[in-house]
């Protein structure tokens, strides 16, 4: 099984000199199985050029695993071009809408209507499925296995786990370690706390023993307070998630659209030498747009 | 459980859907969910008080589409579960709907029912406590104390002509209320909450706990509790059944309370200050 990072940035695309080594993209990620199954998490912006290089391969057939709604996960959606070519196939998957009741189907749907896109779903010309999928469910794809975790932002946002052949990888889509609501001095303190260590224990055991784990890596520790609860994750957590649950390698990604390269570097260099003597044989990178890994 | 029309059964969970929730928690939800940085324990906190909102959320958690192995009868848990800012777009979507108006075509006092549903959570929670200790959860007590007579709101919003009458018939002929609705409406509100939180898969031990809050037919801890809870709740003048008994001289006090009605009350210590609470959360500014 092979992946390449097609878009690591959080938020909103970020192009200029700033990012340029890491890349302004929004969240892809390129997943081929060992039958060259094309797997495809996220549709931010990275899936545009995603789309350039399969014109080559025509005509394709493609899976699209969105984790969440947010516009940084879904806005390069409408500009994968082999929507418009007749003869390929593109399925998309993703949860319901609690709140809506609405199916994937909606990550289109509000994307394309006509004040905000030209092109209605009507006139692309590649069979287009969608197909919501349940929390824990696993779906063959080629000779993928592809497992829906529900994890912790402000919308119902799924981890996918990717298994072929004995190797695996975990992408977070974006999450938020959990954290306790009450403060210590509350009734409620202790249940709820029980209530997070049950929930943590069922995500790890999703994760568990990855070769790659991908993970929403927003903020550091220094940032995360002011922006606890808004669904990210900060490096420490993602470390020790690694750690836990006992992945070989993890992939820090959406970095913040802000973070320079260079400002990127130092952070990670600093993160790194504070856990120099606790990672052991766990592999950490900064995810960059390009870089690519066979498992 | 009893049987009611397939027609009647489409009537009542339409309306449970369509259902606004209560004025001061409508209030209170929008005010918080205008911070961005509103902390989630006061939302949870003003959410596990509206029965309907509670209703709303468990509904969805406990939906097939989530697929649960064990089924949530918390708001708390189902912050972790959904995450706290979904259930706070949820709380906000169900609060933009409107607010329970305090009169109804049906003239049930709204205010009333939920003081009386907010102290029977709390009594139901504290009996379980002291009189049930290792054997229930004191969260599953109180949602059966504050949805045990839910059946009656749905009567409200959506028979309205017909709950009149059975509230002036219980009235009148110093009926039981549920005996009254069962005379005029053909259900009472014991069995009709009860059907909707099976339809909605709410966890059994809950679902017979409201089917049976008025004579339980299985002695569980859980619906003696709850039982008992309704009945001092009643004494104290905060059961929303009109003026007339639910039945309590149908029943004895169960052997665990030790039979005195009154010396359980004593062992509950204090109660003011919980009803006091109850009365200032259901006194929202809705007309």
């Amino acid at each position: 099984m092979k992946f390449k990072f097609w878009g690591v940035r959080g938020s909103i695309p970020s192009p200029g000199p700033r990012t340029a080594r890491y890349g302004g993209n929004t969240t892809c990620i390129e997943v081929r199985s060992d039958n060259g199954t094309l797997i495809i998490l996220d549709g931010g912006t990275g899936i545009f050029a995603l789309a350039q290089s399969l014109l080559r391969e025509l005509p394709i057939s493609a899976n699209i695993f969105i984790s969440h709604s947010h516009w940084d996960h879904i806005h390069g959606l409408p500009f994968f071009i082999p929507l418009f070519i007749p003869g390929n196939t593109v399925r998309l998957h993703g949860a319901i809408d609690p709140v809506t009741g609405s199916g994937v189907e909606q990550v289109m749907a509000v994307q394309l209507q006509y004040s905000y896109f030209p092109v209605r779903e009507a006139e692309m010309k590649a069979a287009i499925e969608y197909r919501s999928l349940s929390i824990g469910q696993s779906l063959e794809v080629g000779d993928a296995k592809v497992t829906t975790t529900l994890l912790n932002h402000p919308v119902i946002d799924f981890g996918y786990r990717i298994e072929c052949n004995g190797k695996s990888l975990f992408f977070t889509g974006d999450h938020e370690p959990y954290y306790n609501i009450y403060d210590p001095e509350d009734e409620d303190f202790a249940e709820y706390q029980t209530l997070i260590e049950e929930k943590q224990s069922s995500v790890d055991l999703a994760m568990r023993g990855v070769d790659a784990l991908i993970v929403d890596t927003s903020y550091t520790r220094e940032e995360y307070p002011a922006k606890k609860g808004w669904g990210h994750g900060y490096y420490d957590a993602s470390i020790a998630m690694a750690l836990r649950v006992g992945a070989k390698r993890l992939y820090c990604t959406h970095h913040e659209p802000t973070r320079g390269d260079d400002e990127l570097e130092k952070v990670f260099a600093d993160v790194m030498a504070r856990h120099a003597s606790l990672i052991g044989d766990l592999q950490v990178y900064l995810a960059h747009e390009g870089l690519e890994l066979e498992l | 459980m009893g049987q009611i029309s397939v027609e009647l059964d489409k009537r009542l969970n339409s309306a449970v859907e369509s259902m606004p929730a209560f004025p001061k928690s409508v209030q209170r939800i929008l005010e918080l969910t205008r911070d961005i940085n509103c902390r989630p324990k006061d939302l949870v906190a003003v959410i596990e008080k509206d029965p309907v909102i509670t209703i709303k959320v468990l509904k969805i958690v406990n939906s097939a589409y989530y697929g649960l192995p064990n089924k949530i009868t918390s708001i708390n848990q189902s912050a972790v579960f959904l995450g706290v800012n979904t259930l706070k777009n949820l709380a906000l979507s169900f609060s933009t709907t409107g607010m329970l108006p305090k009169k109804n075509d049906a003239g049930f006092d709204i205010q009333h029912y939920l003081i009386s549903s907010l102290v029977t959570a709390n009594l139901v929670r504290s009996l379980g406590a002291q009189f049930a200790p290792g054997e229930i959860d004191p969260t599953d007590c109180y949602i059966a104390g504050l949805l045990h007579d839910f059946g009656k709101v749905v009567f409200a919003q959506c028979m309205s002509a017909e709950f009149n009458q059975a509230l002036a018939l219980s009235a009148s002929d110093n009926l039981p209320l549920h005996k009254a609705e069962e005379a005029i409406i053909g259900a009472d509100h014991t069995l009709v909450g009860a059907m909707l939180a099976k339809r909605w898969q709410f966890p059994d031990s809950l679902v017979d706990c409201i089917a049976g809050h008025h004579g339980p037919k299985y002695p569980t801890p859980l619906a003696e509790c709850l039982l008992v809870g309704d009945l001092i709740a009643e004494g104290l003048g905060y059961d929303s059944k009109g003026n007339v008994s639910a039945g309590a001289d149908e029943q004895t006090v169960p052997k665990r309370f030790g039979g005195d009605l009154d010396a359980v009350v004593a062992a509950l210590g204090d109660l003011s200050k919980m009803i006091e609470e109850a009365k200032i959360f259901s006194q929202g500014e809705g007309s």
